[in-house]
């Protein structure tokens, strides 16, 4: 137990050769025609990587892209530039047949648990699905669908029920199953456990936790609770209107945050201890960040300078680079 | 001559159209039966199912009991009313009107159902290929632009000048005009439909977009396909019908019901009766295709909204204010020795439920003090917001207070009438919900709405609104309070959203102020941000608030006062730094261990707590600890029923009988899952 643990927090089992997934430069748009061109984009030149085994958290505000960037991965948006790779294959702009020939290898556990199944086919017929376009015949998916649902703590009869007949954190343990099911190498969490009550969110992470260290998965956990990320994640990447503000090892971003939105971030999460409480409130008062205004920073400086309180004319004209700072990356000038 | 053309397609249609509605057939059980249910839960379905199943039994069989052959003529009886020999009358060449309605209708209603399925079918396919793809989409619907402005009767009476009378071909292509209609109404639902989490969840799997539209997208449209091939139905036989009068039905010795009206129509002055017969029958056919298409097409909830009608509020407050009364009266009547002060919100043993059935909340007892903020925590159904919502009055259809009191300013809310709560609510108890967007109308601007509500709880002028409304504005902490009033609600962000329902809750200046889960919707920045201001607002203008929250970190926050709530009871209660810092009831010990804000990262465990099972329904709640299924510590006397007493710090409440053993041994709620089965053994230990 203790040298897993060891492992997981310090040196994740690194393979030498290339990252399980790796983006860079990546960028979105939403919409078609100059119209779209001339908008901010909603992912804005982000690059990360993502090892065997690790969990890499992406945490930023509503509207700073996370979503997108967890989409445009899974194929399900297109991206307008950078590339996507999947264990040195680019799959950026891979159609529905290559990602087929993936092997169900990359897969995706959404936010919310009413909709991520269809409502009108059985947990069986939804777990089911990838694996019987991809051949496997009807007894062996049940089966097999079966023994996943054992795994993630339903009973074996729940194959014949409809989403309907489960509560919230079921139907997300279903949601686990059927991403699971045909043993992929790497998860997409769209706030997975958001939309669930503190204890079954407790166990869905505690689960996703047992899953990755049983099965060496990689998870890109994508989340809008610095706190949450930090229970699974080794790494963490810091978003704010489709930019990276700050990456590193999730204790250096969440402990000792250094870019100011992340500082920000960090202040405003409220921990359950009220002493405690107060003194991060003062804190967060202290930092003087300004409220989210609907006007768009200039598009040639740092997004957050509008809101920063450390902002000066140098950030409003020029994006910060990314530079090192203590064991994490951070953009900004003044960090 | 086109003999007995009709009851063909009648007899392979259903099968081709379920051919084409439903592919897998282990779906379509699933979904017939939903239907089903739907149709014979109303009169009016089950009687136009009986109408039309009976029209069409009588006349496929009709070749075995009816009385006369369509052609036979009663030179004895022409023009006849009903009479023993000729049951509805006889036409102008003296032929039987019973036997022509019924062997007509067979060849109306099968060249009706190609209608149907031409239309319907075409109109669901192209809906269906163009949800798939925004570029096929542009070219289907300019292509159904198109052909909705054709226009269909010189259509189709340039088709029967080519090719003639031919009904089922002339019924496909009033099918095929039809289906522009169709599929502008099945095109939204199939996009929404595909733009379903699960939908996603296909493509990451890599299933093909001819496998994502049959499989997620068709059963989804089911409901609004068999209500429009009703409707389509009806309007199918209405334009058979209206061709037939005006001479382009089937050839003339063959019965049709527009050819018979028409017959009827020469003779409305000299033989009245010869229209009712066909007339009533044709009517009665549609209207029973309309009513089933009404049946299938009522939702199965459409009754019951989130919040009742103010009428119906009305109706259950008289009721409700009785049994309140009579329930409180003994209690108020010990209680008038203590004056209340002003703004102090007392809540005695209110019980809220299911109207003569199923308790949601019991016994929950809290004090508000003026200038103070509670919070009412818990998971999802544990009865938080049932009791928030009692507390205004505005709890759902169905739902009602069932005993005890709410004590405000020393009158009983639980027995008040609507009219009272109507002069109460928003002047001295106002809400805050948890989406902010819900609480604006999209089709007013900010101003109007905000001016609109303080004019009419404040009784002002226009100008004095606007002034109040601006200030109102400013005190939620918008800067440019001036341009947000003339903004629609969609304009404006979810935190300025928010902080504009706050002034709207604010613009009748309550004492209380109910706040339902305000932040959870919101970003956390943006949540401190509206907690700093309720935080202002309650320090400067002593307002109380009640705080509806899941989220213990916002409790910690903002709440003097604390009450958790498990299964719709108060589980533990007192102040907030006394209970988060030291909780004596295992759920609340159990929310903190499972709550990854309560870990720092130096400290944070491989395993997070979990409570296993999940809560309780209300119709299975025990009448021991309600929690105890669910308890690492449970034994033996949690079966018996717990009552709330104090925990020993300042005014803290707790329902645990074990709640002192456990703050001597300081145990801790384990970060392992207990299965169910592993507790009852302690529990039978226990009793052994």
């Amino acid at each position: 137990m203790s040298i897993e643990t060891a492992e997981r927090q310090d040196t994740v089992p690194v393979a030498p050769e290339q990252p399980m997934l790796e983006v860079k430069d990546l960028v979105v748009r939403y919409g078609r025609g100059r119209k779209a061109a001339a908008a901010p984009a909603a992912v804005d030149g982000v690059s990360f990587s993502i090892r065997q085994g690790e969990t890499v958290g992406l945490v930023g505000e509503s509207g700073s892209g996370k979503s997108t960037i967890g989409k445009a991965i899974l194929g399900l948006q297109k991206s307008a530039g950078g590339t996507i790779s999947y264990q040195g294959k680019d799959i950026t702009h891979a159609g529905a047949a290559e990602r087929r020939a993936l092997g169900g290898e990359l897969r995706a556990v959404f936010q919310d648990p009413n909709s991520s199944l269809n409502p009108r086919q059985s947990i069986g017929a939804s777990l089911a699905e990838p694996l019987r376009i991809r051949g496997v015949n009807g007894a062996v998916a049940r089966e097999k669908a079966e023994a996943m649902l054992e795994r993630v703590g339903l009973p074996r009869e729940a194959v014949d029920r409809y989403p309907s007949q489960f509560s919230g954190g079921q139907r997300q343990r279903i949601a686990v199953a059927r991403a699971l099911i045909c043993e992929p190498k790497l998860v997409v969490c769209d706030e997975a456990v958001s939309a669930l009550d503190l204890s079954t969110q407790a166990q869905v992470l505690n689960l996703l936790a047992d899953l990755r260290d049983e099965r060496g998965l990689s998870y890109l956990f994508i989340a809008h609770d610095i706190s949450v990320v930090q229970f699974l994640a080794q790494r963490v990447v810091v978003l704010y209107r489709g930019q990276v503000m700050e990456s590193g090892p999730a204790a250096a971003v969440t402990e000792s945050p250094k870019h100011p939105f992340t500082q920000a971030l960090v202040a405003a999460s409220p921990v359950p201890r009220p002493a405690e409480q107060a003194e991060r409130r003062m804190l967060r008062e202290s930092l003087g960040v300004r409220t989210a205004a609907a006007v768009a920073a200039s598009p040639g400086g740092c997004p957050f300078s509008q809101r920063c309180p450390l902002a000066t004319e140098l950030c409003t004209a020029e994006r910060p680079a990314h530079r090192q700072v203590g064991a994490a990356d951070v953009a900004c000038h003044y960090a | 001559m086109i003999p007995n053309v009709a009851p063909a397609p009648a007899d392979s249609a259903p099968a081709t159209a379920a051919a084409a509605v439903q592919p897998k057939s282990g779906q379509r059980t699933a979904f017939s039966k939903v239907s089903a249910s739907r149709l014979f839960a109303s009169p009016g379905g089950v009687a136009g199912v009986v109408w039309l199943a009976a029209l069409v039994v009588a006349s496929l069989t009709a070749q075995w009991w009816l009385p006369y052959k369509t052609e036979d003529q009663d030179f004895t009886a022409v023009l006849s009313g009903p009479t023993a020999a000729h049951w509805l009358g006889t036409d102008e060449l003296g032929r039987d009107l019973l036997s022509r309605i019924f062997a007509a209708a067979a060849g109306t209603l099968g060249t009706s159902l190609i209608t149907v399925i031409v239309g319907v079918g075409l109109g669901t396919v192209l809906a269906m290929v163009a949800a798939g793809g925004d570029r096929t989409e542009g070219a289907i619907s300019r292509v159904t632009e198109v052909m909705m402005s054709l226009p269909g009767t010189v259509i189709i009476l340039a088709v029967i000048g080519a090719v003639g009378t031919n009904i089922p071909l002339i019924m496909a292509i009033l099918g095929v005009l039809i289906s522009a209609g169709i599929y502008r109404v099945i095109l939204g639902q199939a996009k929404s439909l595909q733009s379903q989490l699960y939908v996603d969840a296909a493509k990451v799997d890599g299933v093909s977009t001819l496998g994502i539209s049959l499989r997620h997208v068709l059963p989804g449209l089911t409901n609004t396909i068999v209500v429009q091939s009703a409707l389509i139905f009806a309007v199918g036989m209405l334009i058979q019908a209206g061709l037939a009068f005006i001479g382009f039905g089937p050839p003339i010795p063959q019965p049709s019901w527009g050819g018979m009206i028409q017959g009827a129509s020469q003779h409305v002055y000299d033989a009245p009766w010869l229209m009712v017969p066909t007339g009533a029958v044709l009517a009665l056919t549609v209207l029973a295709a309309n009513a089933i298409g009404n049946a299938l097409g009522k939702s199965p909830n459409a009754g019951v909204s989130h919040l009742p009608s103010a009428a119906a509020r009305r109706q259950r407050g008289r009721v409700v204010a009785a049994a309140v009364a009579a329930t409180g009266a003994a209690a108020s009547a010990a209680d008038t020795g203590a004056i209340p002060a002003k703004g102090h919100l007392s809540v005695r043993g209110l019980s809220v439920g299911v109207d003569g059935g199923t308790p949601l909340v019991t016994g929950v007892s809290f004090d508000v003090e003026q200038g103070t903020v509670l919070g009412l925590v818990g998971e999802s159904g544990c009865g938080k917001t049932m009791t928030a919502l009692s507390l205004l009055g505005l709890l759902p259809a169905g739902v009602s207070a069932t005993g005890g009191q709410i004590l405000w300013n020393g009158k009983n809310l639980a027995a008040a009438t609507e009219r009272d709560m109507e002069g109460i609510r928003g002047r001295d108890i106002a809400l805050i919900s948890q989406e902010p967007m819900r609480a604006l109308d999209p089709m007013f601007t900010v101003g109007y709405q905000l001016t609109a509500a303080i004019r009419r709880l404040l009784k002002v002028g226009k100008a004095e609104a606007r002034a109040e409304a601006l200030s109102l504005l400013e005190k939620v902490g918008i800067v440019d309070a001036k341009r947000i009033l003339k903004t629609y609600p969609h304009q404006i962000s979810g935190g300025m959203a928010q902080r504009v329902a706050i002034a709207l809750a604010l613009s009748g200046r309550p004492r209380l102020l109910v706040a339902d889960e305000p932040t959870t919707a919101l970003d956390v920045t943006v949540q401190a941000e509206i907690l700093s201001l309720l935080r202002s607002l309650v320090k400067d203008s002593g307002m109380s608030v009640v705080m509806v929250t899941h989220d213990l970190g916002v409790v910690a926050d903002i709440c003097d006062n604390v009450a958790v709530m498990y299964a719709g009871q108060v589980v533990e209660s007192g102040r907030t730094a006394n209970i988060l810092d030291n909780p004596r009831h295992p759920y609340t010990l159990a929310l903190l261990a499972a709550d990854p804000h309560a870990n720092t990262a130096a400290d944070m465990p491989e395993r997070l707590a979990t409570i296993s099972g999940q809560v309780p329904q209300p119709k299975d709640w025990p009448t021991g600890c309600r929690f105890m299924a669910r308890c690492q510590f449970a034994g033996s006397a949690c079966a018996a029923p717990v009552p709330l007493l104090s925990s020993g710090s300042e005014d803290g409440l707790v329902r645990c009988v074990k709640a002192d053993e456990l703050a001597v041994e300081g145990l801790e709620w384990l970060a392992t899952e207990v299965p169910t089965h592993h507790v009852m053994k302690i529990v039978e230990k226990d009793l052994a």
